[in-house]
């Protein structure tokens, strides 16, 4: 735990902001994932590691149910996602559509609308979706992009920015949405390595400020040092789950030790 | 030759008819088929065998037959089944059917390569419905798809004129008649070219426009 003095300004302490239970996800007899269980307290940063192929993209579609999964349910701030209370009848797209305004996606690609600018990438959502007032959403707008250092490229269009700014815009983008939860799948992969630094810092300033994060990274550093939990997958399971230290130092499982040694080393 | 031109003065409410009905059908027809095209793109991209090969078939066979041929076929040959038009509308018949082939195909090409990830990063934001087609979906197809149904509309000005053929009033037939009655093939001839020329100009500055929004965006 980094920030134990907003925790206990944030009580209850470790009201769940998202919990999975029970997740499992064929893809014709493949099965992807196979009974995730994964819990997001308020104001955590989970970090979701695991080799490539082992279902962590799937597992952030399931939450906002751009996937459906087999089952399983999906709970984000104690409110089922994809059901209709009862659990047999599913939500239509407008029920869907309420509580994905109330979580922020980053992509691994970015993902920015490339017709609209950089302010306007950033208010689209608010404005269209959550249907909140213009000028209260540009203004905010505004300072998320001060926030991030990109200030002066508030009317520029996406494909003028190198990757790592159109990284911190897609993380404006997903703030703007004033998230429960923030859901990163691979926020630097697609970067240049000079350029990882500059989005991994603005995660790093997000999480400390108290943001709840789930993660999927490759980025060791940042899960060691930000981290409240870090969660190990491979083969569609959670394998090992613990706090940063215990388990960069001394992890328990086989395959854990496994993963390290050709993720860090490397 | 100054008498030439005025005697197309005297005439100019002919060809102003000929050039509001070759307005008229190139509109009409472009709006039509863009619209039916849209809708049989979704065939096109079907993932049942059955929808697409039905919805080629059709496209495949536009593509190869001459404008010229499928007039005759509807103002000729479909009364033969029962389906008479005037000529008027038959021009428009042959316009829409034609081009609806085309737009379809031009619509499928931009909807094919439109980038899936932006229309899921929208659902994601919890886009869906009309709203994400309209602020999302279209204006992406639109930025892309300008240029090339503004060629298709220059396509459809000049095949109005092969309309003639059915007598439809639109100008080259108001021309025809024109240069029939008083003998001046240059003059009327011209000045019909220079016409259908400035109303493709028209359609390019259009075009410019699209294509400079687009371009800042790429
Ligand atoms: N739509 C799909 N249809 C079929 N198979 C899929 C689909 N999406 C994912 N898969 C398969 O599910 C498995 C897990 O994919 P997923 O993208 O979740 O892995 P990942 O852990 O995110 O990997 P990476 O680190 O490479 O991003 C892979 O074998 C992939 O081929
Ligand atoms: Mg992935």
């Amino acid at each position: 735990m980094t920030d134990t003095a907003s925790e206990s300004r944030d009580a209850p302490v470790l009201a769940p902001v998202l919990e999975i239970s029970g997740l499992t996800k064929t893809f014709d007899d493949k099965v992807v994932l196979d009974g995730v269980s994964l819990t997001v307290a308020r104001g955590q940063t989970v970090c979701l590691l695991g080799p490539s192929g082992s279902g962590k993209s799937t597992l952030l579609r399931c939450v906002n149910w751009l996937e459906k999964p087999d089952q399983g349910t999906v709970l984000l701030c104690g409110e089922r996602i994809g059901m209709r209370p009862g659990g047999v009848v599913p939500m239509g797209n407008a029920e869907l559509a309420k509580l994905r305004m109330r979580m922020g996606t980053v992509f691994q690609h970015f993902n920015l609308w490339p017709h609209l600018t950089v302010l306007q990438n950033i208010i689209e959502a608010p404005v269209h979706v959550q249907k909140r007032r213009r000028e209260e959403v540009i203004a905010e707008a505004e300072a998320l992009l001060e926030n991030v250092g990109l200030a002066d490229k508030r009317d520029a269009f996406p494909s003028r920015l190198s990757g790592g700014q159109k990284q911190r815009v897609g993380i404006a983008r997903a703030l703007a949405m004033k998230p429960e939860l923030l859901l990163f799948d691979e926020p630097t992969s697609a970067l240049d390595p000079e350029l990882v630094g500059e989005v991994v810092a603005v995660m790093k300033s997000l999480s400390q400020a108290g943001s709840t994060m789930l993660v999927v990274t490759h980025e060791m550093g940042f899960a060691r040092e930000t981290a409240d939990k870090v969660v190990l997958m491979d083969g569609g399971r959670v394998v090992e789950e613990g706090g940063p230290e215990e388990f960069f130092g001394n992890p328990r499982t086989e395959r854990a030790r496994q993963f390290l040694q050709r993720y860090v080393s490397a | 030759m100054i008498r030439d031109f005025s005697l197309i003065w005297q005439s100019a409410d002919r060809l102003l008819d000929g050039l509001i009905n070759t307005v008229l059908l190139s509109l009409v027809g472009a709006v039509l088929a863009l619209a039916l095209g849209a809708l049989l793109a979704i065939p096109l991209m079907a993932s049942n065998p059955v929808l697409r090969l039905v919805s080629r078939g059709f496209v495949d066979l536009m593509r190869c037959v001459p404008f010229l041929m499928l007039t005759y076929l509807v103002y000729y040959g479909l009364p033969r089944l029962g389906l008479r038009f005037d000529n008027w509308t038959a021009g428009l018949v042959a316009i829409v059917v034609y081009n609806t082939a085309y737009m379809a195909e031009i619509i499928r090409g931009i909807w094919s390569r439109l980038e899936r990830e932006t229309i899921e990063a929208a659902v994601a934001f919890g886009f869906h419905g009309w709203r994400l087609v309209s602020r999302i979906i279209l204006p992406q197809i639109v930025l892309a798809a300008g240029p090339m149904i503004g060629n298709q509309l220059i396509q459809i000005i000049k095949d109005t004129a092969f309309l003639t053929i059915i007598a439809v009033p639109e100008l080259t037939h108001a021309a025809n008649s024109i240069q029939a009655q008083y003998f001046i093939p240059f003059a009327t001839f011209i000045t019909a070219v220079l016409l259908y020329w400035a109303l493709c100009m028209l359609v390019e500055v259009g075009v410019y426009a699209v294509e400079r929004i687009a371009e800042k965006r790429r």
